[in-house]
């Protein structure tokens, strides 16, 4: 399939990432060309195959529950850009 | 006698220890080759002070004979490693002036070890890229040219800064990690060593993810013997990833051994391409025979979905890369540059600083997953992906080890594929596959192009096979013979006009 | 027994169709993937680790315990556990999702099909299907009214475990509702996996509802988000009924919309800016493993179980001979339960069922205390109950003694003693103070035969004149035998 412009304005707004009008042209001409490649999975006979996530044939590993972790504050806050009395502070939600 | 930064990782241990040189010359010696190296720009952040603390400090250890493993030795950071009090960027503007309260297990674990930083490396923004160019503190420049030529060529990526900074002699090795083959690719380019383990074997804590059930740290150094001494000091088991593998592992540089003679190679007919550089075709027979000669079988084997290993990962890697990127809004952290009172426009105007490829990647990791696609693309994907491991599987009971050429091509030219992302991504060709079943795989230098720039051979290994791949190298590196000293073109340039 | 439930619009007869996702917080001390403590109400962000804020790098580790109580969870409500499941990730921007996605359990939660019966009304027994149940973060905390253009976020419950418990679609009024979620809340206390403290937050509701004409296929459904009581449960789906009804009945259609419950006028409201349909790219988180259970795991934990609030009803009303009103009592809260067991055990069923309900509930329904914190101990309970049931203190004298034991926490005997309330069980004492009665008043004794209500006076008097503390049994009978003289 080939990315055209309703694809790609509508990942940007998924991924929130703001995109310029005159860019537009520019991803779909690449990312269309990135599809074509990627579309030569089908040739691939998947029949009967199990998706695979990890390769690792392990049992997840479970944590005791134990409060470990906390009280940092300051470590929390340290690179945010705006704050204020502990709080991450972000412009006014709508709800 | 030898200027201090042309030892070899293991040569400047034994130095140290014997108190014939002291860390802190060590480490001068080496800020001063970083400074005089800027043209390449293979370092972001330069730890000067720190670090010639740190010597101070392994000095002291060393005249007490209290010495730790890696005592003194100093060494780059790819600037994915989350370094504590030491700003940690991922090359992507949106992290620029984050300074990280933690530090990833890994670089833990060397600084544990004895090791100093010199400081962060350059490398592809968010570990995305095979050239180091979409870097948003600009491309690393190679050391490595055409004979005669001053033509700038690439480093290889993402680790370009890691692969670079070893080869120009900035450094005594360099972690790096590897998602599709950025440890191995520009390991390969730069004619250094590059080593990725088994997947798990590393812990990825404190790494900024890019495909977490890929990514996977490792080292670029100028040895195979230096790899082992470095791997030795990073592996192990970490309660804080919930994939850390928990097994032992041995002391690799104390186990290596040159006896390949019970090896059985398999050579992958699918990795034979007509397109390959006759050089390359004839650098991996030339290995190969090195290897029979020894008393080394040589079989040849099939990895019949190699072919698709590539646009597998890509669709795999991005799915991931879209998630795994989301936390990056410039709200708890990061650089904020937005003045905007609209929320939803302060994410899409922060999360706009993200170079042109990882934006690239975002939208096609986030196009795979989206429901209408997720089964045609993401599901298959990851059928696909099994079918490559069982390729592997199948294999590896008939051989020990894969012997592979690392890349298809020598380094390229600044500037020359940006425009065109699938012959970017070609150069992970032969690289993929690995991390697709999450295999060890080592590059290391075995020959030159007709214009004298560097090949690689990978050699890739059983899961937690990193003895054997390591060995098979370190005796392929000492049938190959010494690798002239690159000469430092780049000491005429360091004027500020550049 | 099934009632039918039908409402009456201006043109038709409409039934509503309720399906709930309630989200219940698992009592754990640290969180699902984090070692940060779930302690409700702390400063803000200091309840925080390093991978609640989603610092670049960190790495989710789960929390075995919450697996636990989810699969008991599972277990209590008779539903599929499943030995394989899978936490995905579901992608959206948000300021409390730190993330940018949350994970949680789309395609293999951990529980499947499950049912609770519901005693709504006698008329109204019910059960409702369990669809499934899976485990997930929960988000952090906007607050809007710190600063008039800002919002604030705290993270302290970034990360805290929830369950989210899905039903089918089988509920039918604002009534059953209420009734489930109060049934739900009970069991999930009985096993301890949530606190159900809902001030807390710690049970919340997603509702979805629509309307149909009986008999119809099911109508389009808008979802009631985060509805946190069960006032605002039932008045949130009774305004949604009508409103849908309203809408349909002027031949309108209802929008699959979610909505927001408003507290102050007890409306919901579509929340604008949430209506594109969202694509949240679940996908199977890669920094985790899929979750292998054994059956002997499973088993482990069934055979943990406590008694479940149903098998209690039941063999309270078998073992104590209570009534089913007053087994339901104290089914409701697991702690009144056992309280009444300790206490029946050293004392008479009758007197302990009364006591406990009666006067105990009252006393700690007037002083807003809970079981926990009251202040008669058992032991303490059942040897007041003994003093009366062996005749050392009268039924009304012992209402005073509970009203001290109540402030006090003192034993009853002690009390009993000091203030000397024992009954007189002497038989002398008693004929001597009754011989004094009828020979100071001759006339009254001899008004006897004509006015036989007299007698009140005469058993007023003795037990005036012991302080109240005679036997009344005793009285009766000795006053009978010396009137007959």
């Amino acid at each position: 399939m080939s990315f055209d412009k309703k694809t790609i304005m509508h990942v940007a707004h998924l991924s929130n990432i703001d995109l310029p009008e005159d860019k537009i042209g520019e991803y779909t001409d690449k990312l269309s060309h990135v599809m074509t490649f990627i579309e030569t999975l089908n040739e691939v006979d998947i029949e009967g195959i199990e998706p695979m996530t990890s390769v690792l044939d392990l049992e997840l590993p479970l944590r005791k529950d134990e409060v470990t972790e906390g009280n940092i504050v300051t470590d929390i806050l340290l690179n945010a850009p705006e704050k204020n009395d502990d709080y991450f502070v972000v412009p006014k939600i709508i709800e | 006698m030898t200027a201090l930064t042309d030892l070899s990782l293991t040569d400047a241990q034994r130095l140290l220890k014997n108190g014939d040189i002291s860390a802190v010359e060590l480490v001068k010696a080496y800020l001063k080759a970083i400074e005089d190296a800027a043209i390449l720009n293979c370092y972001v952040t330069i730890c000067q002070d720190k670090a010639i603390e740190q010597a101070k400090q392994s000095d002291l250890r060393l005249s007490q004979g209290n010495a730790r493993p890696l005592e003194g030795i100093p060494i780059g950071v790819k600037d994915v490693f989350c370094t504590k009090n030491v700003e940690t960027t991922a090359c992507s503007k949106i992290l620029k002036g984050f300074i990280p309260p933690y530090e990833s297990t890994v670089t833990q674990k060397l600084w544990d070890a004895g090791a100093i930083m010199l400081g962060k490396l350059n490398h592809d923004e968010f570990a995305m890229g095979s050239s180091t160019e979409y870097s948003c503190f600009g491309p690393v420049i190679s050391p490595v040219r055409k004979n005669g030529e001053t033509t700038a060529h690439v480093a290889g990526g993402s680790s370009g800064g890691s692969s670079a900074s070893v080869a120009a002699r900035l450094c005594l090795a360099a972690t790096a990690t590897d998602t599709g083959g950025s440890i191995r690719q520009p390991a390969s380019l730069t004619g250094t060593v590059g080593i990725k383990p088994t997947y798990g074997l590393c812990s990825r804590y404190g790494i900024v993810a890019f495909a977490s059930s890929l990514d996977q740290a490792g080292i670029i150094t100028h040895t195979v013997e230096d790899s082992a001494a470095m791997l030795t000091q990073m592996v192990g088991y970490d309660h804080k990833d919930s994939t850390s593998l928990a097994t032992t592992t041995p002391e690799y540089h104390t186990h290596l051994s040159k006896d390949v003679s019970q090896l059985r190679v398999g050579i992958p007919k699918e990795y034979t391409s007509s397109d390959m550089l006759p050089a390359i075709q004839r650098m991996w027979e030339e290995t190969a025979d090195m290897l029979a000669h020894q008393g080394a079988k040589i079989v040849e084997v099939s990895l019949p979905h190699t072919h698709y290993a590539l646009p597998t990962y890509y669709v795999v890697a991005l799915a991931e890369a879209s998630s795994n990127l989301a936390r990056y809004d410039g709200i708890r952290y990061g650089n904020n540059i937005s003045n905007s009172t609209q929320l939803i426009q302060r994410y899409r105007e922060n999360r706009a600083q993200f170079g042109e490829e990882v934006k690239r990647r975002i939208f096609l990791g986030t196009f795979v997953l989206s429901a209408k696609y997720y089964d045609a693309y993401y599901i298959k994907a990851q059928k696909v992906r099994r079918l490559i491991r069982d390729d592997f599987n199948t294999a590896f009971e008939k051989v020990d080890v894969l012997l592979t050429p690392t890349t298809s091509g020598a380094a390229f030219a600044l500037g020359e594929k940006l425009d065109d992302p699938v012959a970017m991504y070609l150069n992970d060709l032969f690289t993929v596959p690995v991390n697709m079943a999450g295999l060890p795989a080592i590059s290391f230098p075995m020959g030159k192009d007709s214009a004298g720039l560097p090949l690689g051979m990978q050699l890739i290994g059983k899961p937690l096979g990193e003895q054997t791949i390591l060995n098979t190298a370190y005796f392929l590196e000492d049938a190959r013979g010494k690798i002239p000293k690159l000469h430092p073109w780049w000491l005429n340039n360091t004027s500020k006009g550049m | 027994m099934k009632k039918k439930f039908t409402i009456e619009g201006d043109k038709y007869i409409w039934e509503a169709v309720i399906g709930m996702e309630v989200h219940a917080q698992v009592s754990s001390n640290s969180k699902l993937f984090s070692g940060a403590s779930t302690d409700f109400g702390g400063d803000p962000n200091h309840h925080v680790s390093l991978v609640d804020v989603a610092f670049p790098g960190m790495l989710p580790v789960i929390n075995g315990y919450c697996i636990d109580q989810a699969i008991r969870t599972g277990l209590a409500l008779g539903a599929q556990i499943n030995l394989y499941s899978v936490f995905d990730r579901k992608n959206y921007f948000y300021p409390d999702l730190p993330q940018g996605y949350q994970i949680s359990q789309f395609k293999y939660p951990i529980v499947g099909e499950g049912v609770i019966q519901v005693h709504n009304t006698d008329e109204d027994v019910f059960s409702v299907g369990i669809e499934r149940i899976h485990l997930e973060q929960d988000a952090g905390k906007n607050i809007h009214d710190l600063s008039p253009d800002k919002s604030y976020i705290d993270l302290n419950r970034s990360g805290v475990a929830l369950m989210e418990i899905v039903t089918k679609p089988d509920i039918r009024s604002s009534e059953q509702a209420k009734s489930f979620f109060s049934k739900l809340r009970t069991i999930l206390r009985y096993i301890g996996t949530c606190d159900g403290n809902m001030e807390q937050g710690s049970m919340r509701a997603d509702i979805n509802i629509s309307v149909r004409r009986p008999g119809d296929p099911l109508g389009t459904r808008c979802e009631v988000k985060n509805v946190n009581s069960f006032r605002f449960i039932g008045q949130a789906i009774e305004y949604e009924i009508q409103r849908q009804i309203g809408i349909l009945e002027d031949g309108g259609h209802i929008i699959q919309e979610t909505r927001l419950y408003d507290t102050k006028t007890g409306e919901t409201r579509s929340m604008r800016g949430k209506e594109e349909a969202q694509d949240y790219r679940y996908f199977p988180d890669p920094d985790l493993l899929p979750l292998r259970l054994s059956q002997q795991h499973v088993d482990e934990l069934k055979k943990g179980l406590p008694e479940l609030p149903d098998d209690k009803h039941e063999r309270l009303v078998h073992t104590y001979g209570i009534s089913h009103y007053e087994a339901a009592i104290l089914v409701e809260d697991p702690k009144a339960a056992i309280y009444f067991e300790d206490v029946a055990q050293k004392s008479s069923h009758k007197l302990a069922i009364s006591w406990v309900i009666g006067e105990l509930f009252g006393a700690l329904n007037k002083s807003k205390k809970t079981i926990d914190a009251c202040p008669v101990s058992t032991e303490n309970m059942a040897s007041l109950l003994s003093l009366i049931d062996n005749g050392t203190i009268s039924g009304r004298t012992a209402k005073d003694v509970f009203a001290k034991m109540f402030e006090t926490g003192e034993e009853p005997t002690r009390i009993v003693d000091r203030e000397g309330l024992q009954q007189v069980s002497d038989t002398s004492a008693i004929e001597d103070v009754i011989d004094t009665i009828i020979a100071n008043n001759p006339e009254k004794v001899a008004q006897l035969k004509e006015k036989p209500k007299l007698r009140g006076w005469f058993i007023g008097q003795i037990m005036q004149q012991t302080g109240g503390r005679a036997n009344p049994q005793l009285v009766n009978d000795l006053l009978d035998t010396k009137l007959a003289q």
